[in-house]
């Protein structure tokens, strides 16, 4: 039988263990941003060293790099936006009308989060192609919508559901109709579930590479696309790439905290409530 | 569904649905379901981008019958497969070690930083894993090298080796999704009532009977989940894949959605392309069906 202290050092060490497992990636790129080709390169590694801002000097400066990320903003926000404004009424329909599929609506709605993007990549780059919209902002926010808007009727109906429906029927005696019950009662009551499933769809849009990749040029590259675009070449700029990498990760990492209560049902469509 | 909701007031007209469902629903067919149908038609065709000239013909049932002689495309789901079957393993047992560790009462202020810190792998953007999978894999400098030399075995030409890739492309896998079962075994560990816990510790010191006959029961249908939404996953891995390795060297981390982006993307073949995405689905299809029979019928 282990004396309780034994426990207790063992839990916190567990703990520790899994402290640095989680972390350890993470503080890698950022300690690496702050090196110097010689630090990056230094073998043993080097744990200590003097701390340079220039690799972050390098990016900023680079317009490649920082028109990259203006893309992702603009490209993230709008589709979040789309999304919202598409996917909430919906998710009032689904949370609150009966009517005929409505099951095999949401099963549509639920089954688009699995599609492999390859999938769609294909024939969306041959449509783009035709109709001129490659290496457009519209195409990635429209194409976004395939996994954002199901992200945003689940949390939403999910949510809606959860407002007490007499509020509702005391509205209607009131006279108001469908569309001002929506408004004025679940939009603002509804608003923790609507800014949660916006904080997943702009991280979710944010991280996104692959229809990026192909379906961007030049113009319209995002973060992701110019992060991978550094890897080629006889001598790698490590510290840059470390520090774009820094500088994409660090906001969605601080959405992703704010959300870190609802990250399982975020990523489980609520597979496991 | 219906079941479980309230009685609704009837009063709303009988469009009224749907006007709030069209909007979202003509954007999905159009962006989701267009291009699979047409995709579904690509594939029928003889369809290289890089010869507008010879015209885009149908070719009947051409590409699927090339797809059954294609080795390569078999190889690269197989590959998949035993990608899945590598980091699954891993990743429900660290997943149930981390979650145990996170259940366990006490350290409150250091049980509550671990628990956020599980975040921060699923949120870094898959992109970003490979590029640190780069560096911490790097033959010269990276870090896993210098940590073989320190303890005496000697360095590995990582990314640059069959196996070497194939493990490092599933230590970036299970470093990003292992918190993801943690976080699902947490949730189904804190189902289990406060009474019936309590109880079962009288009974049995033992942690792995516990585990057994208390909580396993709580765990499996997040289980369930898990083995579905990592398939699906797996299915749909490109982005780190793609920056780490580039499904090399060879065709050693060749996963089926880098094979099929190569054949559309740089081979520019969109009809066995086409073809083999349209396989995809169909796989995609069957298991989100099992997984919305076999999960979503308790909550419906």
């Amino acid at each position: 039988m282990m004396s309780m202290t034994l426990r207790r050092i063992l839990h916190g060490l567990g703990l520790l263990i899994v402290l640095c497992f989680t972390l350890f990636p993470f503080y890698w790129m950022v300690s690496s941003s702050f090196k110097d080709q010689t630090d990056l390169l230094a073998s043993p590694p080097v744990w200590f060293f003097t701390p340079t801002l220039s690799n972050y000097a390098d990016i900023f400066a680079d317009e490649k790099v920082s028109g990259a990320i203006v893309n992702s903003l603009v490209v993230a926000t709008l589709t979040t936006a789309l999304s919202v404004i598409l996917g909430a009424p919906a998710a009032y329909a689904l949370a609150r009308f009966n009517f005929r599929g409505k099951s095999d609506l949401w099963f549509w709605f639920i089954s688009n989060r699995m599609i492999s993007p390859i999938v769609l990549a294909l024939p969306v780059y041959v449509l783009a192609l035709q109709l001129k919209l490659l290496d457009t902002h519209l195409v990635l926010i429209l194409i976004y919508l395939t996994f954002n808007l199901p992200i945003v009727v689940w949390i939403c109906t999910d949510q809606f559901r959860s407002i007490p429906i007499e509020l509702e029927q005391a509205a209607r005696l009131d006279g108001a109709d469908q569309f001002t019950i929506f408004r004025k009662i679940y939009v603002p009551l509804g608003l923790p579930g609507i800014a949660v499933s916006a904080i997943f769809s702009f991280i979710f849009s944010w991280n996104e590479l692959l229809y990026a990749l192909v379906l961007t040029r030049r113009n319209v590259q995002t973060a992701p696309v110019i992060a991978t675009s550094f890897m080629s070449g006889y001598e790698l700029p490590w510290g840059k790439i470390m520090a774009t990498g820094t500088v994409i990760v660090l906001p969605v990492t601080i959405f992703a905290l704010l959300v870190s209560k609802h990250m399982v049902r975020g990523l489980t469509m609520g597979a496991t409530k | 569904m219906a079941q479980t909701q309230p009685k609704l007031n009837p009063g709303y007209g009988r469009w009224t649905p749907f006007w709030f469902l069209a909007p979202a629903v003509f954007a999905l067919l159009v962006i989701g379901i267009y291009p699979t149908i047409s995709a579904l038609i690509t594939s029928f065709r003889r369809y290289n981008i890089t010869r507008p000239r010879d015209g885009f013909p149908f070719v009947g049932l051409d590409n699927y019958v090339n797809i059954l002689s294609d080795q390569t495309f078999w190889q690269s789901l197989g590959l998949t497969a035993r990608f899945f079957l590598t980091v699954l393993p891993f990743e429900l047992f660290f997943g149930i070690c981390v979650a145990l560790l996170l259940h366990r009462p006490g350290l409150g202020i250091l049980r509550a930083l671990a628990r956020v810190s599980l975040v921060v792998p699923l949120a870094t953007t898959y992109a970003v894993v490979g590029l640190i999978g780069r560096l911490v894999f790097n033959r010269d400098f990276g870090i896993a090298n210098q940590f073989l030399n320190a303890i005496g075995v000697g360095g590995l030409d990582w990314l640059g080796s069959t196996t070497g890739a194939f493990i490092a492309i599933a230590v970036m896998d299970i470093w990003q999704w292992t918190p993801f079962c943690a976080l699902i075994f947490l949730a189904g560990l804190s189902m289990v009532p406060v009474e019936i816990e309590e109880a079962a510790r009288l009974e049995t010191s033992s942690k792995t009977a516990m585990l057994r006959h208390v909580q396993l029961p709580y765990l499996l249908p997040g289980l369930t989940a898990m083995l579905i939404l990592r398939s699906a996953d797996i299915l749909k891995l490109f982005d780190m894949v793609f920056v780490m390795t580039r499904g090399g060297p060879g065709s050693a981390t060749d996963l089926v959605s880098i094979y099929i982006q190569r054949v559309g993307f740089r081979i520019f073949d969109m009809g066995t392309a086409s073809a083999q995405a349209i396989l995809l689905l169909i796989v995609t299809i069957v298991l989100s069906r099992l997984y919305i029979k076999l999960i979503y019928k308790e909550i419906e």
